[in-house]
Order: C-alpha cells, then sequence, then structure tokens
C-alpha cells in the first residue's frame, strides 16, 4: 500500500475518533443530567404540585405560588426587556450603522451579554431593594430583564444587519420614513431572528438563580403582590435541595424537572422558528 | 480624451423638442475618495425612455442612485453638482428625501419583494401617503398589478406571501408597488439582468407600455434592450458621458469613436 495514502488514512481515523470520543463525553454527561432530573422529578409529580403552595417542613404540598411567581416574573421581564432590547438593537444595525458610538455600545453590550448574573442581581439590590427596604417580585423582574436585555440587543442586530441592504434600498426608494421601513420591511423580515433571540433570553432567564435571591427573594405562601417578596422555581429548588427534608427534596426535583422541560421546549421551539426562517 | 463637457452634443433630434424633466449639470460622484462620475451633463426629457449604457463600472447605476438619492443611505458616498427635476436641485441642503422618492421611484436589478402578501407589498406604501377606503386601496392595488401586467396571475391569491411568485412575476410586483403611488419618474436598474429571456421580453412589453405615462431612466448593461425600448441612450465610460442622441443614431452613427468601439463589442 502506498506509504503517504495510508498515513493519511491513519491520521482520518484517529481523528474520527478523538471526535467521536468527545462527542460522546459530552453526551455522556448530558443525558445522566436529564435522566436523573427525570428520574427522581417524574417520581414528585402529581397533581398536588399545580394546586398546593410550597409546604412547611414535613409537610406534603406543591409548587404552584413558585410557578406563578415565575410565570409574572419572566412575562414582565420580557415586556421590560424586549422593547429597550430590540430598540437599541434596531439602532446598531439601522441608525448608527457606521458610527463609533453603534461601535462602542456593541462592545459594552457584549461585556453585559457575559457578566456574572449575580452581579446584575446585587446590582438590582442596590438599586430597588434597598431604597424600598423590602424584596419584591418587581426588583425581580428588573434583574431578570438586565440579562435578557443584551441578548436581544445582540441578536435583533444581527438578524437585521442579516436583512440585505436592496431591501432597505427598495423600502426607502418608495419615500417611507425610517420608521415605517423598520416597522413594516425590516422587523417582517427579520421577525423569526428577532423571536429567536427572544426565545433564548427567556429559557436564559428562566433557570436563573442569583439575581432572584437578592431581589425577589422567595416567599413560601401564596401572593400575587409583586411589591412584596415573590416565590419563584429556582430559589425554591434551591432551598429545597440544600434542607434536610424528603419531602423537599422531591418537590427540587419535580421542580427541576418541570423547568428543564420548559427550557427544552423553548429550544425546540427555536429550531422550529428557525426553521421557518429559510422556507 | 474627448469633451462631454459641452451641451451641443446632449441636444438630440427629438421634434419638437420634448420638454426637459431632469437635467444634470456637472455631476461628480464619489465613493469614499474614488471618484466614479466626472462632470456629468445629461438632460433627460420628460415621458420618454432614456436608457444608460456603458461597461460595467462605468458609473451607469451611480448616475441612476442619484437621482433619487439613494445613494444618501451610505454615508461614505457623497455627489456634488446639480440635479434639477423640474427645475428644483435636489442635491440642495434640506430637501425632503421621502418627497422626492416618492415622486422618483426606482426597481432594482434583483427583485426586492417584502417579506410580506402581494397585497401588503403594493398597499403598505401608499395606504402611508394617501387615505384610503378599503375599495379605494383595493382599486389602486388592482389598477397598479393591471399597469405591471400581474394582474391576471395574482388576482387569486393576492394574500399569499409575495415570497412565492417566480423572479419575473416578483420583478412585476416591483415595479406595481413603484407605479402605485404614482410617481413622476421611474428609474430601472438593470431590471432584467436577473431574469430569464422569457420574463424579460414581458418586461420589456410593460416598459413600452409604461412609455408616456412615466419619464423613465433605465440601465442596461444590454444593448439590444437598450435599442428595443429606449427614445435616447447616453453612453458612459469610465465615470464620463460620452454620448447622448437619440436611440437610434447612437446604434446607427454615433459621433463618438468610443460609443462605436462600445456597440461594435470591441470592448466592455
Amino acid at each position: 500500500m502506498n506509504w503517504v495514502f495510508f498515513r493519511r488514512r491513519l491520521a482520518d481515523r484517529i481523528a474520527l475518533v478523538c471526535a467521536a470520543l468527545a462527542t460522546a463525553f459530552g453526551l455522556f454527561f448530558l443525558a445522566w443530567i436529564l435522566w436523573t432530573t427525570f428520574a427522581n422529578g417524574a417520581a414528585a409529580i402529581n397533581a398536588r404540585l399545580f394546586t398546593q403552595m410550597t409546604p412547611p417542613p414535613g409537610a406534603d404540598g406543591g409548587l404552584l405560588n413558585a410557578f406563578y411567581g415565575s410565570v409574572v416574573m419572566i412575562a414582565l421581564a420580557i415586556a421590560i426587556g424586549t422593547p429597550i432590547g430590540l430598540g437599541a438593537g434596531t439602532y446598531l444595525a439601522e441608525q448608527g450603522r457606521h458610527t463609533r458610538l453603534a461601535a462602542a455600545v456593541r462592545f459594552v453590550n457584549d461585556i453585559l451579554l457575559s457578566a456574572p448574573s449575580i452581579v446584575l442581581g446585587l446590582f438590582v439590590y442596590e438599586l430597588v431593594v434597598v431604597p424600598s427596604g423590602h424584596f419584591s417580585g418587581y426588583a425581580g423582574s428588573l434583574a431578570l430583564a438586565l440579562i435578557l436585555v443584551p441578548v436581544v440587543v445582540r441578536t435583533s442586530d444581527e438578524a437585521l444587519r442579516l436583512v440585505p441592504d436592496r431591501m432597505r434600498e427598495a423600502a426607502f426608494a418608495l419615500g417611507l420614513p425610517r420608521w415605517k421601513v423598520s416597522l413594516q420591511v425590516l422587523y417582517k423580515a427579520a421577525r423569526s431572528g428577532v423571536l429567536t433571540g427572544v426565545l433564548l433570553g427567556v429559557a436564559r432567564i428562566s433557570g436563573e438563580t442569583a439575581p432572584l435571591l437578592f431581589t425577589a427573594l422567595n416567599n413560601q405562601f401564596w401572593s400575587a403582590d409583586m411589591n412584596a417578596p415573590l416565590a419563584n422555581v429556582p430559589v425554591v429548588i434551591f432551598q429545597y435541595a440544600m434542607s434536610p427534608y424528603d419531602q423537599w427534596h422531591a418537590l427540587a426535583w419535580a421542580g427541576a424537572l418541570i423547568l428543564t422541560a420548559f427550557v427544552l421546549a423553548l429550544s425546540l421551539l427555536v429550531r422550529l422558528v428557525a426553521r421557518g426562517r429559510h422556507s | 480624451m474627448i469633451t462631454t463637457q459641452n451641451r451641443p452634443l446632449d441636444t438630440g433630434h427629438l421634434e419638437p423638442e420634448a420638454p426637459i424633466k431632469i437635467d444634470v449639470k456637472g455631476l461628480d460622484f464619489f465613493y469614499g475618495r474614488d471618484q466614479a462620475l466626472h462632470g456629468v451633463n445629461l438632460a433627460i426629457p420628460a415621458l420618454a425612455v432614456t436608457a444608460i449604457i456603458g461597461p460595467s463600472g462605468c458609473g451607469k447605476s451611480t448616475l441612476l442612485r442619484t437621482l433619487n438619492r439613494i445613494y444618501a443611505l451610505y454615508p461614505e458616498q457623497r455627489a456634488a453638482g446639480e440635479i434639477a427635476i423640474d427645475g428644483a436641485n435636489i442635491l440642495a441642503r434640506g430637501t425632503d428625501l421621502a418627497d422626492l422618492r416618492r415622486r422618483v421611484g426606482m426597481v432594482f436589478q434583483k427583485p426586492t419583494p417584502f417579506a410580506s402578501s402581494i397585497r401588503a407589498n403594493i398597499g403598505f406604501a401608499l395606504s402611508f401617503y394617501e387615505k384610503l377606503s378599503r375599495s379605494e386601496l383595493a382599486d389602486r392595488i388592482e389598477d397598479a398589478l393591471r399597469q405591471a401586467a400581474l394582474w391576471d396571475e395574482v388576482k387569486d391569491k393576492l394574500d399569499q406571501s409575495a415570497l412565492s411568485l417566480s423572479g419575473g412575476q416578483q420583478q412585476r410586483l416591483c415595479i406595481a408597488r413603484t407605479i402605485a403611488v404614482r410617481p413622476e419618474i421611474v428609474l430601472f436598474d438593470e431590471p432584467t439582468s436577473a431574469l430569464d429571456p422569457i420574463s424579460t421580453a414581458r418586461i420589456e412589453e410593460l416598459l413600452q407600455e409604461l412609455r408616456g405615462r412615466y419619464t423613465i431612466v433605465i440601465v442596461t448593461h444590454n444593448m439590444q434592450q437598450a435599442a428595443r425600448v429606449s427614445d435616447k441612450t447616453a453612453f458612459f465610460h469610465l465615470g464620463e458621458l460620452v454620448e447622448f442622441d437619440q436611440t437610434s443614431r447612437i446604434f446607427t452613427s454615433p459621433a463618438v469613436a468610443r460609443t462605436q468601439d462600445y456597440i461594435t463589442g470591441r470592448y466592455g
């Protein structure tokens, strides 16, 4: 056999085996995590989970108040973060496209994107919790929104810059003002990219624990008051998992499973939306 | 170097002399530091078809892009000189670009339908400019599609995505969208270069039908097309206007040797 051919094929095989091993290594732990979550969580899932409040130690209960708090805080975070993020992304991709300010904003946004969430939590703690004198759902939403904004800025900036210039020219050539062009032509063309960004951001904030510890804290009882400490899934998981009580452990697993399923469903939705973009 | 700045070349043999719609005087154009147009003088007649031909990179598209100031989207691009439309210099500071572009429509090289329905593609600029009732809007959309010879093909699927149309249909949709807002001037930037021969023929027929209703300026790299559709033809080379005359004269007995060389395929 030709020596060069043999050597190349050998190198190819070795590289292939290494790549396969690395993939298997990563997938193994992912599967392990998912399996542990599922096995422990599924056993704890029952109707009480969605109908009862978080219990005191030694009693049965559910996570209704935590689910409610999480959903409301995430919804408010989306409501705050998406318009700001989309607005900033539009500025970066359109009005400010060729300016130094946009380059600077983009750079700072990238830093914010990778800022530890606990720092954002502390920031909101100083900004809202300390002056108001108490933890609150509003503070929690604000902290989550601060995490969401840079994600939306980045993705909407990129989605808008992917819209070809000729589309922009065609819209401006009709004599339309800039806001109309953005609203009716560019957002439509970039729709799935922007939506993907928001969904990715929601997946990111739905599991955040550290910023909520300093802002929304937790609430063992039913409360719909956004101006008071608010129960939420991540902090409940954190507290219950650290406790010595079996019922609490079971609830923590159930919460973890629901949270994982939610994020997984969001990821699937992102893929669907992204696929719609190409068809 | 042949002098192209002197105006006598511009006067064609239109008889009687057609009124001038667009009067370009001493136009220079820059992409950053690169100068793409050098002292262009060109008087474009009203309600006729004026073709601009020349080899790649000669500045013909650049000239077209100054007429509605679409180049102004890019801060590094700059025009100097004067372009008078109905006597008003559109390069002057304070020109209302939205109003200018409404009066001067443009159809691009590649079809650029918006990611929405056929109806919305035409309707949305229209309903922005004019307060129209539902039925008036529907009439105007139909009228625009008929003028663009597209109505019969799309009348049953106005709510379908414009992206589902073929390339030739998309281009006619873009023409419909442009004329729906009733411009005075329509600029065509190589409107058929991305299309198959049959679609090209349809667009050329359409140009014939639009002649006399709009002042049309068309950039094309296809000389046969220029000869077929235009009344007057301008030949550009290296950013200069070489010759501007009746289309029939340009293609049979051009006054300048460079034009002769180009139309006989010696370069370009």
